[in-house]
């Protein structure tokens, strides 16, 4: 066992060991993209019965795989508590978080990362029984809520109820399966975290006995991380997301992009899909970048309705992450 | 001449053996008998029947659905359609033989321990064989194999791995901590005593939290280890003051003339202690140690707090299945019997290896 | 190894240092024994989750012995029912891992409770729902000191007492039954004082209000899991500490007592106990480290403790992990310490004299 261990050990400090160099490189040398996520979020990172982590976060995740190594499916995903997230992306465990992380002003600045965008646009919302018969959050004076630790929600729950002037307990639990069986259990009136949280919870509870209350008390914009310091790096992510967007605008997706690669003559096409420019030498990338993302993960639009859309459990409306064409706020930089 | 009357013979005495004997012994031999028993009785009429109703009469054992599960008692179809996830975690349905081959391989392994007889050099190549061959099986990458990587571990199969490793590898480095905490050198003692104090002072959870996100920042930039394997690595640690400990026990309970008479025979300090000392403490500490060795089994269920799918963690994530709500009392209860299975099991061995080495030691 | 962490920290601009334990916390501890809100600092949220570990850790510890005693001596009991039955016990709860107990007790029984409305009253005032274990809260008025001065002073006349009899049992032999007047003593002459300073003593009594009820005070489920679970757990301890207690005295003395004509139970309680505790003794004190440690798990339910609070939500918070392990690991070190030097202290005092 020891020597087993002892040879582990050398042979990760081997793999490991190509000292800064840079994430790309890295990644391109090893050939798989080292993922962080949730420990299980419905929507956003799952695990069905094939024992396949899914959702819209590893879509994130894929898409810079497809992007980099040509494949989405060169991924290891990484597990993390939202202790570890931070840590694990500091220290080079890996290359980036995609885990329903809200971009603040402290993350941003004094924890030594970078966030490359929005993939979501969120808002802590509240989730209670029909039974108890509130319509609006000011009715929830002397509640108690049950909540995940280690987010911005706890701060956010606190500043409204002080804000208002009203009283409330809480039960901060560690996981989120815990917060649901808590939650079913009776131990609290309401359960809070982000709204697409909230959505993805009811679609463990029973959709007739519970409903999402209107009131949105914070924003909660959600995006993928990468480390501060690694400009390439964190254009390609930034790119990745982006591309999925201009996809969506364009009208390219998994299905059609073949065809239109071939076909289309709309300049800005031509460009994302690679048969036109050098778009993709810039990033230092292949040229097929964006199509790789496009065909084997899709658009933004098709990651969005196959997790979370309203085809799905979690039924979840575009709102305010529909196109900014289609009255929502999302807007990606042009291609060019 | 003393003439003595005939005694008159006497009936046998009744009921010296039989249940109706050991119920008047041991039910109602005295009024405060009669009342704990039926005390008792009550307590037990109150909790088992129901228990067994839920469990067994009232249970649905069959079918593939939640809807299979009617009755009012336990859905034990539940745990056996998420089996898979209790044993092997996430490891790849097409490669799970490889876990089979390992479970089987450590129960051959073991035979062929126990029946090597003395042969000491056999022990130590079977020993040091088997981790080996289970390492290429379960992490794969080389002879063909698809590797898996480690966040595919989870389930029972993780309990045992953390657990095993644990226990084997921290046994040389705890010995060696005892050592030195007896060490002539105020260096290597004062380390050993502050690390031992250290560790039993703290809980096991700080020590995780340590591995998961402080453990990194140690490293140069660019090297990361493997999670599964910082916990590895803190586990072994703490595992390991546990072990000092108990080894200091039995050093002090080998009486000094070992020591002199070693002395005598002009071994070398290393000869002395690995040769005449350290069997002897071993076979003396061996209930401490298996007592240690169960409480490390049980202690890996606090990986859940850092996010690793051991058995315990599978219950919380099964359970919140959309298809599958509302089951997490079955899966409590089915962890908990596994645990007691090993740990009670694990138990009663250490109470026959203590006695056979009692009677060998009279 | 060091230098590592040096450059790791100073590269990628991550803030250090223990400044952070004077800025505002932000976020609320649902129970705590005092006064804290979302406008209190860092460093406060760190004396709440210890008060809230000792304050955990203290249940545990009394009602793991109580129960361990009494385990341990049902263990060797000659009832076979009995003995039996605490064996099983120890069988069980020793041999099932303590968070998944936690866990168990916790979501299977909240499961079970009803919610605020449905409560179950508990004779007068006492409510129990899936909220928690709500009773009335005591508060003092003006001149309960007096009262609590008064309870004191009879502890020091019982003391007394008993010093006086032991005096005159040495001397004549003669042995004085004090008991009943030691009872009456602790408990007349507080009573006297609160009435004649005027019953200074009320009752928040919990009402039902809006969401839950209000006022009274308030074991939540998460603290009750956790105590329950922590004591039942390390009664198994305790209880085999005891039984080998008992084991140990030697039969003779088991067989001597018995000729003199004691009964069961006072052979038990002047002959063995007396001995088997100078063995039992050392074990059960350090299962009280054990219960503070332990105490940790309360992470799973969210009990918010030391860890639960200062290594979980103020880590997260402010990703300052280095310094908050450290402070969280030198509490627990402390509280090891003092037990330590308690159990030395004992060790001392239970060592056979006169040899």
């Amino acid at each position: 066992m020891k020597k087993i261990l002892k040879l582990s050990l050398i042979a990760i400090a081997v793999i490991g060991m190509n000292v800064n160099a840079g994430t790309f490189e890295k990644v391109k040398k090893e050939g798989v993209l080292h993922c962080g996520m949730s420990t299980g979020f419905a929507g956003f990172a799952e695990m069905g019965d094939d024992k396949v982590w899914k959702g819209f976060d590893i879509d994130m995740c894929r898409a810079v795989a497809a992007a980099v190594l040509g494949d989405a499916n060169k991924l290891n995903n990484h597990s993390l508590t939202s202790k570890e997230r931070f840590i694990a992306l500091q220290t080079g465990e890996i290359d980036m978080l995609a885990r329903s992380t809200t971009w603040t002003y402290s993350r941003d600045t004094s924890l030594g990362l970078n966030f490359a965008g929005v993939n979501y646009y969120d808002g802590q919302g509240f989730l209670v029984a029909k039974s108890l018969g509130v319509k609006d959050a000011r009715e929830l004076d002397g509640a108690t809520f049950c909540l995940q630790t280690g987010n911005t929600t706890e701060l956010n729950l606190a500043d409204y109820f002080l804000q208002h002037n009203m009283e409330y307990k809480s039960v901060s639990y560690d996981t989120d399966a815990q917060v649901i069986a808590g939650f079913k259990a009776g131990r609290c009136d309401a359960i809070t975290t982000d709204q697409s949280g909230l959505y993805s919870k009811l679609t463990v509870l029973d959709k007739s006995k519970y409903i999402v209350l209107p009131n949105i008390i914070s924003k909660e914009p959600l995006g993928p991380v990468v480390r501060q310091g690694d400009d390439r790096w964190f254009n390609i992510v930034k790119w990745s997301l982006n591309a999925m967007i201009t996809a969506e605008e364009l009208g390219i997706t998994s299905k059609n992009a073949a065809d239109l690669a071939k076909n289309s003559n709309n300049p800005e096409i031509q460009r994302l899909l690679g048969v036109n420019g050098n778009l993709g030498e810039m990033l230092g990338l292949d040229a097929k970048w964006a199509y790789n993302i496009i065909t084997q993960v899709g658009n933004y639009s098709e990651s969005f309705e196959k997790h979370l859309g309203v085809n799905t459990p979690l039924d979840i409306k575009r709102g305010i992450n529909a196109l900014w064409t289609n009255g929502g706020i999302l807007y990606s930089p042009p291609f060019r | 001449m003393a003439i003595y009357e005939i005694e008159q013979s006497q009936k046998s005495p009744t009921n010296t053996k039989g249940p109706i004997k050991w119920v008047l012994d041991n039910l109602v031999a005295t009024p405060t008998h009669v009342i704990f028993s039926f005390l008792i009785l009550g307590l037990l009429y109150i909790t088992i029947p129901p228990f067994i109703t839920w469990a067994i009469i009232d249970a649905n054992f069959i079918g593939t659905t939640k809807a299979s599960c009617t009755g009012d008692g336990a859905c034990w179809v539940f745990i056996i359609h998420k089996m898979d996830f209790f044993i092997y975690g996430f490891y790849p349905e097409s490669e799970i033989y490889r876990i089979n081959w390992v479970f089987g391989l450590s129960i051959i392994f073991l035979l062929l321990f126990k029946y090597t007889g003395k042969t000491f050099k056999a022990k130590i190549a079977l020993f040091s064989l088997f981790p080996i061959i289970a390492y290429f099986l379960i992490t794969g990458g080389s002879f063909g194999l698809v590797e898996v990587p480690t966040d595919k571990w989870g389930g029972l199969m993780l309990t045992l791995i953390i657990s095993s490793i644990g226990i084997v590898v921290a046994m040389p480095v705890g010995i060696i901590l005892a050592f030195g905490r007896q060490s002539k050198l105020p260096i290597i003692k004062s380390f050993s005593i502050v690390y031992i104090e250290f560790v039993r002072g703290v809980p096991l959870i700080t020590i995780l939290f340590m591995g998961s996100v402080i453990l990194p920042m140690f490293f140069p930039e660019g090297m990361t280890f493997d999670k599964l394997l910082r916990v590895l690595i803190v586990v072994t640690l703490f595992q390991a003051a546990y072990v000092a400990e108990v080894i200091r026990g039995g050093l002090q309970a080998i009486p000094k003339g070992q020591y002199e008479a070693a002395d005598s025979e002009g071994l070398s300090y290393w000869q002395k202690m690995l040769i005449i000392i350290l069997p002897q403490v071993i076979k003396v500490s061996i209930p401490n140690l298996v007592g240690n060795a169960i409480g490390l089994f049980k202690d890996t269920t606090l990986v859940l707090i850092i996010g690793l799918f051991d058995l315990l963690t599978m219950v919380g994530l099964t359970s919140i299945d959309s298809h599958w709500t509302g089951f997490a009392t079955e899966g409590y209860v089915f962890v908990g019997f596994i645990f007691l299975i090993f740990c009670s099991g694990l138990s009663r061995y250490s109470k026959v290896l203590e006695d056979r080495l009692n009677t060998e030691n009279r | 190894m060091f230098t590592n962490l040096y450059i790791n920290i100073e590269a990628r601009g991550i803030k250090t240092g223990f400044s952070f334990l004077n800025e505002r916390a932000g976020f609320d501890i649902s129970e705590s024994p005092i006064a804290y809100n979302a406008n209190s600092s860092f460093l406060d949220s760190f004396i709440v989750g210890i008060a809230n570990t000792l304050y955990v850790s203290i249940f545990g510890i009394v009602f793991s012995t109580i129960l361990g005693v009494i385990i341990g001596i049902a263990r060797l009991s000659k009832i076979f029912l009995v003995s039996k039955l605490a064996s099983t016990y120890i069988e069980v709860f020793r041999n099932t891992p303590l968070l998944l107990q936690i866990l168990f007790w916790y979501n299977v029984v909240l499961v079970a409770l009803p919610n605020p409305k449905q409560s179950i009253q508990l004779g007068a005032d006492m409510i129990l729902n899936n909220r928690g274990f709500s009773v009335p809260r005591p508060i003092m008025e003006e001149g309960f000191s007096f009262v609590i001065i008064a309870f004191f002073a009879s502890i020091a006349l019982v003391v007394y007492l008993s010093k006086v009899a032991k005096r005159k049992f040495e001397k004549t032999g003669v042995n004085t039954f004090l008991l009943p007047w030691n009872i009456l003593i602790l408990f007349s002459i507080p009573l006297l004082v609160y009435v004649i300073a005027g019953n200074p003593l009320s009752f928040d009594d919990p009402v039902l209000q809006g969401f839950n009820y209000k006022g009274g005070m308030t074991y939540t489920p998460e603290f009750l899991a956790l105590a329950f679970s922590l004591s039942i757990y390390t009664a198994t301890f305790t209880a085999e500490a005891v039984r080998s207690g008992i084991e140990a005295v030697d039969i003779g003395q088991k067989e001597a007592s018995s000729d003199l004509g004691l009964s069961a139970y006072q052979s038990l309680k002047l002959v063995i106990l007396p001995q088997a505790i100078r063995i039992a003794l050392p074990p059960i004190i350090s299962q009280c480290l054990n219960v503070v440690k332990n105490s940790s798990l309360a992470a799973a339910v969210g009990y918010p403790e030391l860890v639960t609070i200062f290594s979980g939500t103020a880590l997260n918070q402010t990703g300052q992990a280095i310094e908050i392990i450290l402070m969280t690991m030198s509490v627990y070190l402390c509280i090891s310490l003092i037990i330590s030097l308690v159990l030395n202290y004992v060790n001392k005092k239970l060592e056979i004299k006169g040899r």
